[in-house]
């Protein structure tokens, strides 16, 4: 599968949903796919898209968030996945865009292009709803049943190592004011008084 | 050392926190904390949780900021070890005030030397990441420190880093 394909997939989805995008090309084609206030570009902090999205599904119980990671990001913080088996938010759903690659350090493989499985891992750690996508409308359809559901999701997608196909302005106090105002936890205080 | 009539350093701090609506509290498990870490487990008003790795804790906390509810993240000296990546381009790149609140392993009666040297990286972490880090050593700074600490990490969208000294906590000592 092509991950822009998925993100224009997913965004075309989309509502008033939070999404976290981790760092790369994760976050690169979710920005590429359409930009929407609800998303959030990580510039680094390398493994820390699902914990930020846990952090916005427990401050925000009554919308959806969805975390979205690249496997060596993931491989880099599996801890996350017991947190988020242990707690279980109602309102998580964990993306894993699996290319089996460090693709934007060159491509070295990552322990995914072996004896990792993201799926059974997730399971393990007490995601019970976990599952490969079979196909883009698969993918579609196991979004659409995450966002339906109450309790934590996982899906992982296998992607290609296709260059992302746009990047997100580097502006991290633009890009969290934003998303916090379309959290509704912060507010723009305008551009003229009186 | 205190007397047995005063308030204990973890009361103060709870009722800190939630005088400042400080909800949800992150915590990777440490001895000197188990009063706090029991009393957040306990108390309806915070949704306490154990992170698996402190760094993992700053991002739970960052998100937690961004969707509009305010936390504090519990760890030991050594654990904060674990966390300048996500500080440095989380927290301070991004302007979110994630409070830290570190047991000071390492000093003052000290029996593990690896707690001695992974101690000795929060002060110049924080200094090289320009965060503010204070040490708590006497019970009769517990509420002004942390209270203040909280109000200006939010008001200038900034982490700050507060200590626990063993001369607050008694510290963790060698059972013989």
């Amino acid at each position: 599968m092509h991950r822009i394909a998925l993100m224009r997939r997913l965004t075309a989805m989309l509502h008033d949903e939070a999404v976290i995008g981790g760092i790369g090309n994760t976050n690169f084609d979710l920005f590429a796919a359409g930009h929407r206030p609800q998303n959030f570009y990580m510039l680094g902090s390398m493994g820390q898209a699902f914990p930020i999205a846990l952090g916005v599904a427990l401050a925000q119980p009554r919308r959806q968030v969805i975390g979205i990671e690249g496997d060596g990001s993931l491989l880099m913080n599996l801890g996350c996945l017991a947190t988020i088996g242990a707690v279980a938010p109602a309102n998580l759903t964990l993306i894993v865009m699996d290319n089996a690659a460090y693709q934007i350090t060159g491509g070295q493989p990552t322990a995914s292009a072996g004896s990792v499985d993201f799926v059974a891992i997730a399971r393990g750690a007490g995601i019970a709803r976990s599952d490969w996508a079979r196909d883009p409308d698969d993918f579609v359809r196991l979004v659409e049943e995450a966002l339906r559901l109450s309790g934590p999701s996982l899906i992982g997608a296998r992607i290609d190592t296709a260059a992302a196909a746009g990047q997100p302005p580097r502006d991290p106090a633009q890009i969290r004011d934003r998303f916090m105002q379309a959290m509704g936890a912060r507010q723009d205080f305008g551009t003229s008084r009186g | 050392m205190p007397s047995a009539s005063a308030k204990a350093w973890p009361a103060i701090v709870l009722e800190t926190l939630k005088a400042n609506d400080v909800r949800l509290a992150v915590y990777v498990p440490d001895k000197i904390l188990i009063p706090l870490i029991d009393g957040v487990e306990a108390d309806p008003f915070f949704t306490a949780l154990c992170a698996t790795r402190e760094e993992e804790g700053v991002g739970i906390c960052a998100g937690a900021w961004m969707g509009g509810l305010r936390s504090i993240l519990m760890m030991q000296t050594s654990g904060f070890g674990n966390t300048p990546n996500a500080l440095a381009s989380l927290a301070v790149a991004y302007q979110i005030p994630v409070v830290l609140l570190i047991s000071e392993r390492g000093a003052l009666g000290e029996f593990n030397v690896g707690q001695v040297w992974s101690s000795r990286v929060v002060a110049p972490v924080c200094a090289a990441l320009g965060i503010s880090h204070h040490a708590i050593d006497r019970l009769e700074d517990v509420e002004f420190i942390l209270d203040r600490s909280i109000k200006q990490a939010i008001a200038t969208q900034s982490p700050v880093a507060l200590v626990l000294s063993p001369l607050l906590t008694g510290g963790k000592v060698f059972a013989a």
